[in-house]
């Protein structure tokens, strides 16, 4: 059913159940994501598209639109939310963009650069994490996982429909796993679908690595904005 | 291939959203979870062993290393630290030899400290594998675990004249029930459920609701949703199955009516799950039982045996063809959020209890993905009554915004801590002096989750969902209580049970904490207290739960209330460096590590140029 919207203020036209992240860009408004995915369910973890819905804050990846529906993005307020949300995956972890294999094409450091984040306001907790390298063919560089649930939740073995990643422990402590007879009967090209929602550096594929020139990376042809709006840039 | 272990497969038919039972038959087998046996279950369940593990390392209680013999577990609330907290521990450590977190040389023992345990009315208090042990001193611990280590088991020392565990008497022998103030609603003698339940069956679930309804009867878990609404939802939705789960995972530190209500009056409760499974056309309901109250399972299956023999359970109910309905107990495994409803189904479903996304809300896909009905215990033990009485009758008590009654469990600074019923619209100043509290301070209303607010300036306000919304907790702190350190207990606990599925829960209690510590520590400045603000503010606004949504409480509402406290521990700031900013520790090693690289560089030239 054709509902109407309003976002900052302007009448948009959306069907009835969208996704709102969906919905505003279609209509030329970027609402920063990380664990999002077009097409998959809703993970609702980093809540860094935080925007206001008829008053309240929520994730708009998780609010499907109804008709009325009064939305606020681009406010001071909200924008600042955003960066600290991000901000916050910054401090937690350990990234060290320069030296990372997914510089270039890593969402959590083109959202951080498309917020405008010049360094994170919380301090930085310098974790010790250990790497899982044991698997054949993938491997996890666990400072910088932001612990989206992208590869627990989208990616499972073909043949059992059984959990290859998983999370072990629970809050602050949790760590990110991986089982490795699994891993090592996933196709090479389940290994790079693993690797590429990874919206960090976190899942990397054994012997890639720093393959683009720097210039050529994946958001430096076209930023994370561009990329979420399409030809629908305003 | 281990046949014990694919008993227990066998008994839960593999089925996997039974998992935690699993779990728990396991821990029972082993003292814990080694990953062999992990190994066996997941394959005989068809998952990997990290789906698993990834349930089990969820929850406090489920050990992936090996355990003492007994297993203790003393809880830690503010309450206990007012009551003998550090002296009990020490006694413990020392009498057991284990340290805290760990387990002695022998393997006898292993001792864990753990958050509220519902006993805040009798604390210290301490979990020794499902039995309870309260009102502890140094004596008493020393004591027990001498009569442990003569190979007494926990049962024979708590339960010394051998009462049947499925008895009440057996509940009365482990721990007190101090109803101080019973009201209109709740502990009411009900001998008539049949003729009750009749009545609501041929009265049919439209009026049934809408007695609920026009009642006003709203949620006692704290969010004060309609209970009437709720109902209607649920039973609109369209689904094959429908639920009916009853909250009993009393976590909220501070809170113990839920406690008292299933061992005072637990078919009052029952009948309430009944009444609410023929409204929305539920076959199933599950009572989700927190571990800490392992001590009340037999009695409560009694309880549910007895409603079965009595038909208000089981198939053709009161006769009727069309009306089956039965009740499991699904038993935790200790983890805070799964009081959050949808955080309950998941670990209903042996997951992880983490929050789900919402929408969809549980009354339109719950458990295993159909509607259901989450209801309190207590909101179910007022279904009763106002089903009983009626919804004019309940309409008469309380206040337009909140109607009925309101168990408080109060503990603290008082002379008479224990439960009281209350009805909506009487002041804080009234609960005070009724318990007794002879120079109340502050009063923590709902528990960490809720506000501190400050009896000089809040005596006057009212409980009711308009108000003094309250969950049922009243921790009460005379002056001679450190607030800070209280506040900083609370933000511990958050950062301990936070589920970690959201960015700002997950990281920003830590970051909240921390500063709770630089003020206690006299490090902190103006700064600090603004960034508490908006941090907490952050964290409250963009958090997928309500846990996430009430962390910041402890800090935000005493900041409100007794600003004095921070100010009082607040240092200016002299020149450009923070007052947090520790110079000399920054600089620490900067000596050693510059003549170290001094040396490899000398050592590294050729000898020619030295």
């Amino acid at each position: 059913m054709s509902i109407q919207i309003t976002i900052d203020g302007q009448p948009v036209a959306a069907e009835e159940g969208h996704n709102l992240v969906d919905v505003a860009a279609e209509n030329g408004v970027y609402i920063p994501t990380l664990c999002y995915l077009k097409g998959h369910p809703c993970l609702g973890t980093c809540r860094v598209c935080s925007v206001r819905v008829n008053g309240h804050v929520a994730a708009a990846c998780s609010v499907p639109v109804a008709d009325g529906m009064q939305v606020e993005v681009e406010t001071t307020e909200l924008a600042d939310m955003r960066k600290a949300l991000i901000e916050f995956l910054f401090s937690e972890g350990n990234h060290n963009c320069p030296s990372c294999e997914k510089s270039g094409r890593c969402d959590l450091q083109a959202t951080g650069y498309e917020v405008g984040m010049m360094v994170s306001r919380f301090p930085y907790r310098f974790p010790v994490r250990e790497r899982a390298v044991v698997a054949d063919h993938i491997w996890l560089e666990r400072d910088r996982c932001i612990f989206c649930q992208r590869c627990v939740e989208f990616i499972r073995d073909r043949k059992t429909d059984q959990k290859i990643f998983s999370i072990k422990g629970r809050g602050s402590t949790a760590q990110i796993e991986i089982n490795t007879e699994l891993a090592n009967a996933m196709p090479p090209e389940q290994v790079r679908e693993a690797a590429d929602i990874c919206p960090v550096g976190c899942i990397l594929e054994k012997g890639v690595g720093f393959n683009d020139p720097i210039g050529q990376r994946k958001f430096e042809i076209q930023s994370v904005r561009e990329r979420a709006l399409g030809d629908k840039k305003k | 291939m281990n046949n014990k272990i694919q008993a227990i497969i066998q008994r839960y038919q593999a089925d996997r959203t039974r998992l935690l039972d699993m779990l728990w038959e396991l821990h029972y087998l082993y003292g814990y979870l080694p990953d062999k046996a992990l190994s066996e279950l997941a394959a005989g369940l068809n998952l990997s062993v990290d789906d698993v593990r990834e349930t089990s390392s969820f929850y406090h209680y489920f050990h992936d290393h090996p355990t003492g013999r007994y297993t203790l577990y003393l809880s830690n609330t503010v309450i206990a630290r007012m009551n003998g907290y550090q002296q009990v521990l020490a006694a413990l450590e020392r009498e057991t030899g284990a340290p805290v977190g760990g387990m002695d040389e022998s393997g006898t023992f292993s001792l864990y400290e753990t958050p509220c345990i519902g006993l805040s009315d009798q604390e210290p208090a301490m979990l020794v594998d499902d039995v309870v042990f309260t009102r502890l001193t140094p004596e008493k611990v020393s004591d027990i675990i001498r009569q442990l280590k003569r190979g007494r088991s926990p049962a024979e020392i708590a339960n010394p004249k051998a009462l049947p565990e499925d008895e009440v008497a057996y509940v009365d022998q482990l721990i007190d029930t101090p109803v101080c103030k019973t009201g209109e609603v709740f502990f009411q003698q009900q001998d008539d459920y049949a003729g009750l339940l009749q009545n609501a069956l041929d009265a049919g679930p439209d009026a049934v609701i809408g007695i609920m309804t026009s009642a006003g009867l709203r949620g006692h878990g704290g969010a004060g949703f309609s209970t009437g609404l709720k109902w209607r939802l649920c039973r609109e939705a369209p689904g094959a199955a429908k639920y009916v789960i009853c909250n009993a995972d009393e976590g909220e530190p501070g809170t113990f009516k839920d406690r008292a209500l299933l061992t005072r009056s637990p078919q009052a409760v029952f009948m309430g799950m009944i009444l609410a499974a023929s409204a929305i056309g539920a076959r199933e309901g599950i009572i989700y039982l927190r571990r800490e109250y392992i001590y009340l399972k037999a009695y409560l299956e009694k309880q549910l045996q007895q409603f079965r023999e009595q038909g208000l359970l089981g198939d053709r109910i009161l006769g009727r063809a069309g009306f089956c309905f039965d009740i499991r107990i699904q038993m935790g495994a200790g983890a805070y959020i799964c009081g959050d409803e949808s955080a309950l189904i998941e670990s209903c479903e042996g997951k992880r209890g983490t929050p789900r996304v919402k929408p969809p809300y549980p009354v339109q896909q719950g458990y295993l993905g159909m509607p259901t009905c989450v209801n309190n215990v207590e909101t179910l033990a007022a279904v009763t009554r106002v089903m009983q009485q009626g919804a004019d009758w309940y309409q008469g008590l309380g206040t337009d915004d909140s109607r009925g009654c309101r168990l408080l469990s109060v503990s603290g600074d008082c002379l008479r801590p224990g439960i009281y019923e209350i009805e909506w619209g009487t002041t804080l100043n009234q609960v005070l002096s009724l318990v007794g509290a002879a120079d109340p301070w502050a009063v923590q209303v709902s528990g960490p989750s809720g506000e501190c607010v400050a009896v000089g300036k809040s005596g006057e306000r009212r409980f009711g969902y308009g108000d003094l919304c309250c969950n049922g907790s009243l921790m009460i702190f005379n002056r001679s209580r450190d607030l800070l350190d209280i506040v900083h207990h609370f933000m511990q606990f958050f950062v301990d049970e936070s589920c970690g599925i959201c960015t700002p829960c997950r990281a920003g209690n830590i970051d909240l904490r921390d500063k709770v510590e630089r003020i206690m520590a006299g490090r902190g400045c103006q700064q600090d207290l603004d960034e508490i603000v908006s941090w907490g503010s952050l964290v409250r606004s963009t958090s997928r739960c309500g846990l996430g949504g009430s962390s910041p409480n402890p800090i935000l509402t005493t900041l409100q209330q007794f600003p004095e406290i921070y100010q009082a521990k607040l240092v200016q700031q002299q020149g450009a460096l923070l007052p947090s900013f520790d110079l000399d520790k920054a600089l620490q090693g900067n000596e050693q590590a510059r003549i170290e690289l001094t040396q490899t560089e000398l050592t590294a030239l050729p000898e020619v140029t030295k």
